[in-house]
């Protein structure tokens, strides 16, 4: 037997050890980050809600829940689906591209499934507060372009009563259109359209 | 002094205390602007024990949060006291923190060999804002619920992972129970936990490499034949006592606002914040809290969501930069050029106003003030090397002046 160290052998075992330990602290970490994410109850109560809008009149809009986030219903007239396709030219997306704003089915000028019935999450996409609903024409603070639609108050961003979003605002991107569909003429299921629940 | 003795062999008690109080030798010419370092201390010890006590009160729970909040305020015994110790606390927590970070700023105390001390407080101070946003969930108003929305919603900006990792955070589809119930675990446990560990991090590094002064000399290069330097007391008792002056002017103004005016008009408890959360309706004006203005300015300046977050966070990112884009060889401000004087009072204007332009609506002319403002902030920064480097500094006296 000798007295020297074999220094490779040490810097080898040395360095398996710390890569092992390594890796065992990083699976460790797993269920602490985990444990974070939503749990299967916050999941769960992602339930669909049901709205009735026999008692919407035109121009009314009503908020209902879904996922503890407000979801607007409003009924348009005839002159608000009039003015929409002329605001074209000041919109970031008129045409609803971006698919992750609103289901298949939801993307047309309207953005809609029956025209005059908007359904919207009323949730800002720029950072997640809720919007005002602003359907006057022109008003003082809005100047004399405004053709109704939505204004947040938080950073100023401004959407039409499509829920699409203007150009030059904070928001990126049009209002989320939820997956929705109706059972009848008057009942309408919020998070779950035909093709199931979302 | 035979216990003493017995301790000593086993502990360094003595060691400490020597090393760090009574044989701490700091500079003799400190002044107004070096109380702002033990005032923080203080509050950091207050706010700890106020929270302490809260905590056996308060509920995390969104259905009992605002109550409970209200009961501390009027059914536990002086608990309104506490209560606005603690809020009243946190407002004055960053005030001595901005006037110290300032006194650094003025004296050049980041620069060479005190990078690390710099870096040390910077991350206090982003502990800080992470533990006094998270702290301000808890009431559950109104102005929690959304202030924490927005913040939170931030996150959703990045690319790709944005909104997982928004999602993640809040452990819910919207700012829910989940939520409030970790902020809680991470307001009083993990964040303080953090805090004290970086302050003792930022205390050791300061000790190792000697307090700076409003001269910006180095005092270690002048030494007596006992190798102390010549223009060093000891920290105690001169300083210690000095301090304790700075200590009883702080509570007796801390003592006004506490006592006459806790709310501070809405600037250190909102109005908002009094109306129990309600996630279908956002307050018509949103603000954070005072001491967050000047980067949710900046962040409303830039009309882009990503580039928005990118320059607030980018805005306080630049401040851990300054002990290397500052290429002056003069640290304090007594021996500068004209050119540092002039960039320091823009940016010092630039920052109050943006700090007064975040409580603002974010509609027309305000917004442009705030676009400008935010370039001239940046521009302290980004030009730093360049007007450092040229700029006419004075000579610098070889030992402080009296």
């Amino acid at each position: 037997m000798t007295n020297t160290v074999d220094v490779d052998k040490r810097r080898f075992l040395t360095n398996a050890t710390t890569v092992v330990g390594g890796i065992g602290a990083i699976a460790v970490a797993i269920p602490f980050i985990s444990s974070l994410s939503p749990s299967a109850k916050a999941q769960a109560a992602g339930a669909p809600v049901a709205v009735d809008i026999s008692k919407l009149a035109t121009g009314q809009m009503i908020t209902a829940e879904w996922r503890g986030k407000p979801v607007w219903v409003l009924r348009r007239s005839e002159e608000t689906l009039a003015t929409l396709p002329t605001l074209v030219s000041e919109l970031r997306d008129p045409d609803s591209d971006n698919t992750d704003q609103q289901p298949d089915y939801c993307k047309n000028p309207g953005r809609s499934l029956r025209d005059d019935i908007l359904v919207v999450v009323g949730i800002c996409t720029h950072l997640g507060c809720s919007p005002t609903h602003r359907p006057e024409l022109a008003p003082e603070d809005l100047g004399p372009d405004w053709k109704g639609g939505f204004f947040c108050p938080c950073h100023g961003s401004t959407f039409d009563l499509a829920g699409r979003v203007y150009s030059g605002v904070p928001a990126p991107t049009n209002l989320v259109v939820p997956p929705y569909h109706y059972l009848s003429e008057n009942q309408l299921i919020i998070g779950e359209d035909t093709e199931g629940v979302a | 002094m035979r216990l003493l003795e017995w301790v000593d062999a086993r502990f360094p008690a003595s060691k400490l205390w020597n090393e760090h109080l009574a044989q701490y030798y700091a500079p003799k010419n400190f002044n107004f602007w070096y109380f702002f370092g033990s005032l923080a201390l203080l509050i950091l010890v207050l706010q700890i024990v106020t929270g302490i006590f809260l905590t056996m009160h308060y509920k995390p729970d969104t259905k009992l949060a605002f109550a409970s909040v209200e009961y501390i305020m009027r059914d536990v015994e002086w608990g309104w006291l506490i209560r606005y110790l603690h809020s009243t606390g946190a407002s004055a927590f960053f005030v001595v923190i901005y006037l110290h970070m300032f006194r650094g700023l003025l004296y050049g105390s980041y620069k060479k060999p005190r990078e690390l001390v710099w870096i040390f407080g910077m991350l206090i101070y982003l502990a800080l804002m992470a533990e006094a946003f998270m702290g301000y969930l808890l009431p559950w108003g109104q102005m929690s619920y959304w202030g924490a929305q927005v913040i939170i919603s931030l996150f959703g900006a990045i690319p790709y992972v944005g909104e997982g990792l928004a999602l993640w955070i809040r452990g819910d589809f919207v700012v829910a129970d989940a939520t409030l119930n970790r902020f809680f675990a991470f307001h009083v446990i993990a964040v303080p936990l953090v805090l004290l560990g970086l302050v003792v991090a930022h205390i050791i590094a300061l000790h190792e490499v000697g307090s700076n002064n409003p001269d910006g000399v180095e005092i270690k290069q002048v030494k007596d034949d006992e190798g102390i330097p010549v223009d060093g007391i000891a920290f105690h008792p001169y300083y210690s006592v000095k301090d304790l002056v700075g200590v009883i002017v702080f509570l007796f103004i801390f003592s006004i606002i506490l006592f006459y005016m806790p709310e501070m008009g809405g600037w250190f408890l909102e109005k908002d914040n009094f109306i129990p959360a309600d996630p279908l309706k956002t307050p018509e004006h949103i603000v954070p809290l005072w001491y967050f203005t000047p980067f949710y300015a900046i962040l409303r300046a830039v009309p882009d969501k990503l580039f928005g977050v990118i320059a607030m966070g980018g805005a306080i990112f630049v401040l851990f930069l300054i002990p290397w884009l500052d290429r002056s060889p003069v640290k304090s401000i007594r021996y500068r050029g004209p050119l540092f004087k002039m960039a320091l009072t823009i940016f010092t204007m630039s920052f109050l106003a943006l700090g007064y332009l975040g409580t603002q609506p974010a509609t027309g002319l305000y917004t442009l003030m705030a676009q400008i403002f935010s370039v001239l902030y940046f521009s302290f920064f980004l030009f730093m090397p360049l007007y450092t480097a040229i700029d006419k500094d004075k000579p610098v006296p070889h030992r402080v002046s009296q």
